[in-house]
């Protein structure tokens, strides 16, 4: 008897709305957060931004650290070792090399940032109309293609070639290289820009809201942008050490900023012809702040990359 | 012995960041010499999982196999090492996958992507690899086999590529074939074109094919026997006629209810999905994984997870319902106060 | 059909850098000559400016330096006027080719390589292990790490020459210097080219079909994973120019990139026009053929399809 009701119990059809609080389907994370959580549990990236906060906050105030100015020679004091008067040591004038790195910092992340995010707006301007434009008419592809031709024109020259040319011809100095810098450097970005408009154009739920009247800038900033968010700030990663590199390529060449004024570059311009005389500490610091800021751009840059892909996702 | 694969007791978990997916849970089936095995399920109930890893396929990690046997001709292919299961593989065994685009290397020439295994399994020198390879897609019903051998698979379109696909897996006259939803990519046309094939191959090669696929209406076509998967178990399993004629499972009730129907086709029909997304495997229900969506739950099947019922011989249920001690379904449907008569399972 | 249509827009790229870089130098406020004008009488000077062809309105100074061009004459030097552009770039071009293609070499090589074998050990040590090296690679520039090398290998160790040009071994620590970065690139990309090909399914067809893993993994994996990296040989080359400018003048080395970073300092407007031009030549010769190989070597592409 007792095990009888006991079946009874057991095979009682159980309630439909058993199941409605139990946690049977997982919740899915918004794609945001999932980016941020990622971007956090990737070493590199993290690595990245840790050293970029290091060495912006060093560009600020590391030059207030030391009694000394960034010009202020002391002739009885050249070339002396890195010393607790001195943390990276005197060149050959007598100027204190840490000042005179971390102002280096100040103009080559100023350029640096500059230049990319002047790339950035050109690049996301003609970019966004030619991708926007592609398809529209006989109008659109016509201005879609005389921005391309401009586009694969200015690709297929090469890039510090041109700016070298530039460079020669124009007053030397800070603006001068954010300018000829940023003269052909937009165009990898407006590349990516196109081509991320002209995939993104093809989803249906583009073609959806432009058939139900969504207004044009409401389709370009609700859909386009923050879709191709992401890619932008990858690139943007990418671009500002290579804008980095680029200026303290022109002032090891002697075409960057001038003297007085110091860049990682022309430090390590200045370095050169002593390294064999063992002043390693000339060229090694700014050479080691190129490098690091270089790295932490790179590892940001990457660990964003994989972040933001759902193919490297797991 | 008639027995050509065993498969006993399998256990495969997936590793992810957010814990252990249970991806196949004690699964065991057989396939006969020669026979055409279907394996059934949606998407995510792990068919795909359970035949790549007798295969050998699946990549450890993030894989990982925590029980059970595969035996193929009595030996465990569990124990053989990576070395000498390359030699069961493409040619006692052989795999066709799902998309026939992606699935052939695009700069190789198709011929010599089918006289690779001839070379590799058979020792053919290059000139009887060629010869053979054209003679397999001669076979495989693709015109003029000599050309098609020295072109690359963006020349061919979706249907032919999926003929090359099994005329490399048939290549070296496998005794199973291992057809992993082998016509889902395809037009309907070429669909009923390529099962033609493999039908027809199966005879002359006289080559067993365990078919995945989710389409009941494939199964009926080409399968003698039948085994439903849903959340990484196997729920019912018997022959096609019986899955037809005398379902055992709700969840097999399910699948036929979205059959679409074309004898009746005259009036509107609707197609009738099953209410619901599977469970979550990181934390699959103690009890049986189809409860929650079951119109028929009773608290038994929420709470323990029910055993094979035998039906009849070759014929086995998971659900609770063949239990003496149940009620019957028209009774728990009237009880649970939804009275929606469950379509006629046996149309 | 496709060549032709190449070869125009070959031309045509050429034709624009040469404009660009006339226009640019047409700038320049006064004449190359002005610094000079204390020095010289004004008859001298006026020979000079003839000499170049500098008293002549703009568009005759444009027509005449077309001319020149076609005629593959790449002018003067106007410091030391003794030497032509063409000389120079002859005198230059073996030492830059040498430093400039050894370091490519072993770019791709060692960059290929590095690429593959992170790729085949996805997220192990080793994978770790080179992309960090890779990372680290790309963060160091040339001007940077050459010193670097000068001084460990040729101050500290005595292995090799300090400077200057002359036996293969005044070739070794330059190309090392220069391959670096490239070398880096090379491999992050191939790796990324290769998981990529790993996840696709003819890769799990290959390992259905019983193949061996030296099998799979070189005529299935490598053969499709390399095909991308093939063009990023054209930036490459880019980069490699102008790590030639900084690399010869730390080595000492007298190539070409020398001459034109010596050009830049003395403003000495022929040479750099003239080398300028070569550089862009070369270049997008380059480009061509790698786009040409790699229509070749890739069977979906067909020289007679369209472009794209």
């Amino acid at each position: 008897m007792m095990n009888k009701q006991a079946d009874q119990d057991l095979f009682r059809p159980v309630d439909p709305a058993y199941y409605d609080d139990k946690e049977v389907f997982r919740p899915s994370l918004s794609v945001w957060k999932e980016t941020v959580l990622s971007v956090l549990k990737n070493k590199l990236a993290l690595l990245g931004l840790t050293l970029l906060f290091l060495i912006v906050t060093l560009a600020i105030v590391g030059p207030m650290m030391a009694p000394y100015g960034g010009s202020e020679q002391n002739l009885m004091n050249t070339n002396a070792e890195p010393s607790s008067e001195h943390w990276f040591g005197t060149d050959d004038l007598g100027r204190d090399v840490w000042v005179r790195t971390w102002l280096g910092a100040r103009v080559s992340l100023t350029i640096g940032i500059a230049a990319a995010l002047i790339d950035l707006i050109i690049g996301l301007i003609v970019g966004g109309i030619s991708g926007y434009m592609a398809g529209r008419g006989k109008k659109g592809d016509q201005i879609d293609g005389v921005l391309m031709r401009l586009v694969e024109i200015l690709y297929g020259i090469p890039y510090l070639l041109l700016v070298i040319l530039l460079m020669v011809v124009m007053e030397p100095g800070i603006k001068t290289i954010i300018i000829a810098l940023s003269v052909t450097g937009w165009v990898g970005m407006a590349r990516i820009v196109r081509g991320q408009i002209l995939q993104l154009k093809s989803n249906e739920y583009i073609q959806a809201a432009e058939k139900l009247g969504t207004s044009t800038p409401k389709i370009i900033m609700r859909h386009l942008l923050p879709n191709t968010m992401g890619i932008i700030i990858v690139n943007l990663t990418f671009t500002i050490p290579s804008a980095i590199f680029a200026e303290s390529f022109l002032s090891f060449i002697g075409l960057g900023v001038q003297a007085p004024l110091a860049s990682w570059g022309t430090m390590a311009n200045d370095a050169l012809g002593v390294i064999l005389s063992g002043h390693w500490w000339r060229l090694f610091f700014p050479g080691l702040m190129i490098s690091l800021t270089m790295f932490a751009f790179n590892a940001l840059g990457d660990g964003l990359q994989d972040s933001l892909d759902p193919r490297a996702r797991k | 012995m008639n027995r050509l694969l065993e498969v006993e007791n399998l256990g495969v978990n997936f590793k992810t960041y957010g814990g252990e997916v249970k991806a196949v849970r004690n699964v065991s089936f057989h396939v006969d010499k020669g026979e055409i095995v279907a394996i059934v399920g949606e998407s995510g109930s792990g068919k795909s999982v359970t035949v790549q890893t007798v295969m050998g396929l699946i990549p450890k990690p993030p894989a990982i196999i925590n029980s059970g046997k595969v035996l193929f001709e009595g030996k465990d292919l569990m124990t053989l090492s990576k070395k000498q299961l390359k030699k069961v593989n493409g040619s006692k065994m052989s795999m066709v996958f799902q998309d026939p685009m992606t699935s052939l290397n695009p700069t190789m020439k198709i011929g010599h992507q089918i006289a690779e295994v001839l070379i590799v399994h058979k020792n053919l020198s290059k000139a009887e690899a060629r010869k053979k390879a054209i003679e397999m897609i001669k076979l495989v019903g693709i015109p003029n086999a000599e050309e098609r051998y020295d072109q690359y698979p963006h020349e061919f379109s979706g249907g032919m590529r999926q003929r090359a696909m099994i005329s490399i897996a048939l290549a070296c006259s496998p005794e199973l074939l291992i057809a992993d939803e082998p016509t889902t990519a395809l037009d309907v046309t070429i669909q009923a074109q390529v099962l033609e094939l493999m039908k027809d191959l199966k005879t002359k090669i006289n080559t067993a094919i365990i078919l995945i696929t989710h389409d009941l209406g494939v199964v009926a076509e080409t399968a003698e026997r039948v085994i439903v998967m849903y959340a990484g178990m196997i729920m019912e399993t018997s022959s096609v006629d019986a899955i037809f004629n005398n379902p055992k499972h709700p969840y097999t009730w399910g699948l036929l209810e979205s059959i679409p129907d074309i004898t009746t086709s005259s009036e509107k029909q609707r197609l009738i999905p099953i209410e619901g997304t599977p469970p979550d495997l990181f934390s699959p229900p103690i009890g049986c994984p189809f409860a929650p969506r079951c119109k028929y739950a009773m608290e038994i099947c929420v709470n323990q997870m029910p055993p094979d019922f035998e039906i009849d011989e070759g014929h086995t249920a998971k659900c609770w319902l063949n239990d003496p001690r149940s009620l019957g379904a028209e009774e728990i449907l009237e009880l649970r106060g939804r009275g929606r008569e469950r379509e006629a399972s046996t149309n | 059909m496709y060549i032709l249509k190449r070869l125009g827009a070959m031309l045509l790229t050429i034709w624009i850098i040469a404009t660009l870089t006339f226009m640019v130098m047409k700038f320049i406020p006064g004449d190359p000559f002005a610094t000079d004008a204390d020095v010289y009488p004004e008859d001298v000077l006026q020979n000079l400016r003839a000499a170049y062809n500098l008293d002549k309105p703009v568009p005759v100074q444009y027509f005449l330096y077309m001319k020149d061009l076609i005629t593959l004459n790449l002018g003067t030097s106007i410091v030391s006027d003794t030497r032509t552009v063409n000389s120079i770039i002859g005198s230059g071009f073996v030492a830059s080719a040498t430093v400039g293609l050894l370091a490519m070499v072993v770019a791709i090589v060692f960059g290929v390589l590095l690429g593959i074998v992170a790729a085949l050990n996805h997220n192990k040590a080793i994978d770790y292990v080179s992309m960090v090296i890779a990372i680290i690679g790309i963060s160091i520039p040339n001007f940077i790490l050459a010193p670097l090398l000068i001084k460990i290998f040729a101050v500290d160790l005595s292995l090799l020459p300090v400077a200057s040009w002359g036996s293969w071994k005044h070739a070794i620590l330059p190309a090392l210097a220069l391959s670096t970065t490239p070398l880096a690139i090379v491999a992050r990309y191939t790796r990324s080219s290769m998981l990529d090909v790993l996840n696709q399914n003819y890769m799990k067809t290959a390992d259905a079909k019983g193949l061996s893993t030296y099998r799979i993994v070189l005529q299935h994996g490598i053969r499709n994973a390399i095909l991308p990296v093939i063009t990023f040989i054209g930036p490459l080359f880019v980069s490699l120019i102008t790590g030639t400018f900084v690399i010869e003048k730390i080595f000492a080395i007298p190539g070409i990139g020398r001459y034109f970073v010596d050009s830049i300092f003395n403003r000495d407007y022929p040479v750099i026009m003239g080398t300028t031009v070569f550089y862009s030549v070369i270049l997008v010769v380059i480009l061509f053929l790698i786009d040409l190989s790699y229509r070749f070597i890739d069977p979906r592409i067909k020289l007679t399809s369209k472009e794209g």
